[in-house]
């Protein structure tokens, strides 16, 4: 098992360095350079070529990406052309946003999908399966735009149970951190919700079909063990990988909500970079973004292997 | 039954081996499409379309309708500023109210939905010609041309999107045309994985081998034998990326990057509801498009499971 897991973490690797490559290809090859953005109205031909050498950004392309990974190996990403904050510190500042935003999405879905998709698979296309499958598309055409905006008009402006926008620092204040987090976090939930659901209610349905069940069922066992102990375990398999997929599109697809939610978390931060072509930033987050990617999917090939033990064979 | 569970233990057995990590996970997302798609069906397959269907399939009628004939139908300019009727609730001179700029809501909102139509269909219909071809392709051919293809999609589909779509925007310019194309070229992955294995499922089919043993060149067979059995999966499979993509417009929409201002589409209509505290001063900037929005998005994606499992009760019947 353990040479399963090294040999799916050194392809893991290999894809975030290409990843990382592409992304610093992507921002340096369009046209377009930081100077606009740095001189503002002070942009002569002159200005931009003396500029241009000061950042080191005449030399070749792969000069300048092999300069930038030996500093980053050694734990210096450098800093913004703009605001000359260092780039480790709006990772360190913004990545535990997005893991705090996108672990109460999650936990939310789980918490949801699951007892739903137990229930109801039972007796599919009875009234009940009716219903929630429905529901389902119903939150699928709830993207965080269409509903953080509503989530905000009911519980900010209305029931002043939430605050519409900003939130207070985890270290300051934990508690209030999290209710602040609360409506931002609801806002990414809802997809995850319907694919969650819709994926393992199928899967249950498949899986009730199977002999084992029939044996358990003729052995007496309760509807409810054969549901949680016998059912559940052998349908997971899809959910997990679709979650792996889900919770990676998530770690830089919070920036709408950040926006929104003027959270500077390192969603919305990617995308300033990349429009105002900070280049040490767009790269330094997503070198974070590829690396949590990678251990995302390892924790997730970790937990086919509890699930399944026999996909470490071959 | 026993051919739909291959199909996903071929997804995971196949998928976990491979020589692209992650790719698992791709292939599972596939394989649980398939597997959803017919996942029950056995139990669903004589369900009739419903009211729903139908009540999905008028409502995307409309706006396609309405978006097509805009110019002539009796509506305000758009973008025409009436300072005399600011924040306008509904009523007779403006069925859905105007915005904080005295614009026509109703107007905005039928001449939006061209762009929010045309992103949507138009670049899915890119992804599905040129990804579509390459996957049946790679899908007949097989080996390392199949082999890099795949790779190469993989590669692409685990770049962060948002970023490379954003940065093309940004420069290339934010018309209709460009956006549609820029958006259409990262489809082809998606229908690429999609045509691919569905294409796979068919290569060894007896009806493939038989048109091969009767002498069938291969484009024929690619094209009389295979190509039937894959549209349905890759109009179903189409149908809800139309409906991502029309997401995607709404959220370029936010970072200012959808159709420039003030050609109003969804995305920018539903981005300009919650600025400049329009949320509490007037909710009906917010509301109509974000209403609109929801529903085409409902209509696309329950028309596309219906006809997944319309188009599925007649394989079985093959």
């Amino acid at each position: 098992m353990l040479s399963y897991l090294l040999k799916r973490l050194a392809q893991l690797v290999v894809v975030a360095f290409i990843i990382s490559v592409l992304v610093f290809l992507l921002v340096h090859l369009l046209p377009g350079d930081p100077t606009v953005s740095i001189l503002g109205g002070n942009v002569t031909a002159a200005n931009r070529q003396i500029l241009l050498h000061e950042l080191g950004l005449n030399t070749p392309l792969y000069h300048q990406y092999w300069i930038w990974l030996i500093h980053a190996l050694h734990g210096n990403l450098g800093q913004s052309y703009l605001t000359h904050e260092t780039v480790g510190h709006v990772i360190a500042t913004g990545f535990p946003i997005d893991v705090e935003l996108i672990i109460i999405s999650q936990v939310v879905a789980f918490a949801v999908a699951i007892p739903v998709a137990l229930i109801t698979s039972r007796r599919p296309n009875r009234p009940l399966d009716n219903i929630a499958t429905t529901g389902t598309f119903g939150l699928l055409a709830l993207p965080p735009f269409l509903i953080a905006p509503i989530l905000v008009a009911i519980f900010a402006v209305g029931l002043h149970w939430f605050p519409a926008t900003g939130y207070v620092p985890f270290s300051q204040n934990p508690a209030s951190n999290l209710h602040d987090m609360i409506l931002p976090g609801l806002a990414l939930t809802a997809g995850s919700i319907a694919v969650y659901y819709r994926l393992l209610r199928s899967d249950l349905i498949m899986t009730l079909q199977e002999d084992f069940i029939t044996m358990a069922r003729s052995k007496g066992l309760s509807n409810r063990r054969i549901m949680m102990r016998q059912a559940f375990r052998p349908s997971t398999f899809s959910l997990l990988a679709v979650a792996g997929v889900n919770i990676g599109a998530l770690l830089a697809g919070t920036f709408i909500v950040e926006y929104l939610f003027a959270m500077d978390g390192l969603g919305y931060s990617i995308v300033q970079a990349v429009q105002q072509r900070d280049y040490l930033l767009v790269q330094g987050i997503a070198l974070v973004v590829a690396i949590a990617y990678v251990v995302l999917q390892f924790i997730i090939d970790f937990l086919f292997t509890v699930v399944d033990p026999r996909v470490t064979r071959e | 039954m026993a051919a739909e569970r291959n199909i996903r233990s071929a997804g995971v057995g196949g998928g976990l081996t491979n020589a692209f990590p992650g790719q698992a996970a791709a292939d599972e997302v596939l394989a649980a499409a398939q597997v959803e798609l017919v996942g029950g069906d056995d139990i669903l397959a004589k369900r009739p379309l419903g009211a729903l269907f139908w009540f999905a399939l008028v409502w995307v009628a409309l706006v396609a309708i309405l978006a097509i004939i805009a110019n002539w139908l009796p509506l305000p300019n758009p973008n025409h500023q009436n300072y005399a009727a600011i924040n306008a609730s509904p009523g007779i001179h403006h069925i859905l109210g105007t915005d904080d700029l005295g614009r026509d809501l109703l107007s905005r909102i039928i001449f939006g939905a061209r762009v929010s139509l045309v992103v949507g269909f138009a670049s899915v219909a890119i992804g599905i010609v040129i990804g579509g071809t390459l996957g049946l392709i790679s899908g007949f051919k097989g080996g390392r041309l199949d082999i890099a293809l795949n790779a190469g999609s993989f590669v692409i589909l685990a770049f962060p999107a948002i970023v490379a779509v954003i940065a093309i925007v940004a420069f290339w310019g934010q018309t209709l045309a460009k956006i549609t194309i820029i958006i259409g070229v990262g489809t082809i992955p998606i229908m690429f994985r999609v045509v691919r294995a569905s294409s796979l499922a068919f290569v060894n089919r007896d009806f493939v081998i038989a048109a091969r043993t009767l002498g069938a060149t291969s484009t024929r067979i690619v094209f009389r034998e295979i190509l039937p059995n894959v549209i349905p999966a890759a109009v179903s499979f189409g149908l809800i990326t139309v409906a991502g993509v029309i997401v995607l417009e709404g959220s370029l929409a936010f970072l200012g990057l959808s159709v420039a201002l003030p050609t109003p589409s969804w995305g920018n209509l539903i981005s300009e509801g919650t600025a400049n505290g329009n949320l509490s001063i007037n909710p009906y900037i917010l509301m109509w498009p974000a209403l609109a929005m929801f529903l085409l998005l409902l209509s696309i994606n329950l028309i596309g499971d219906r006809l997944r499992q319309r188009f599925d009760i007649r394989e079985g019947l093959l």
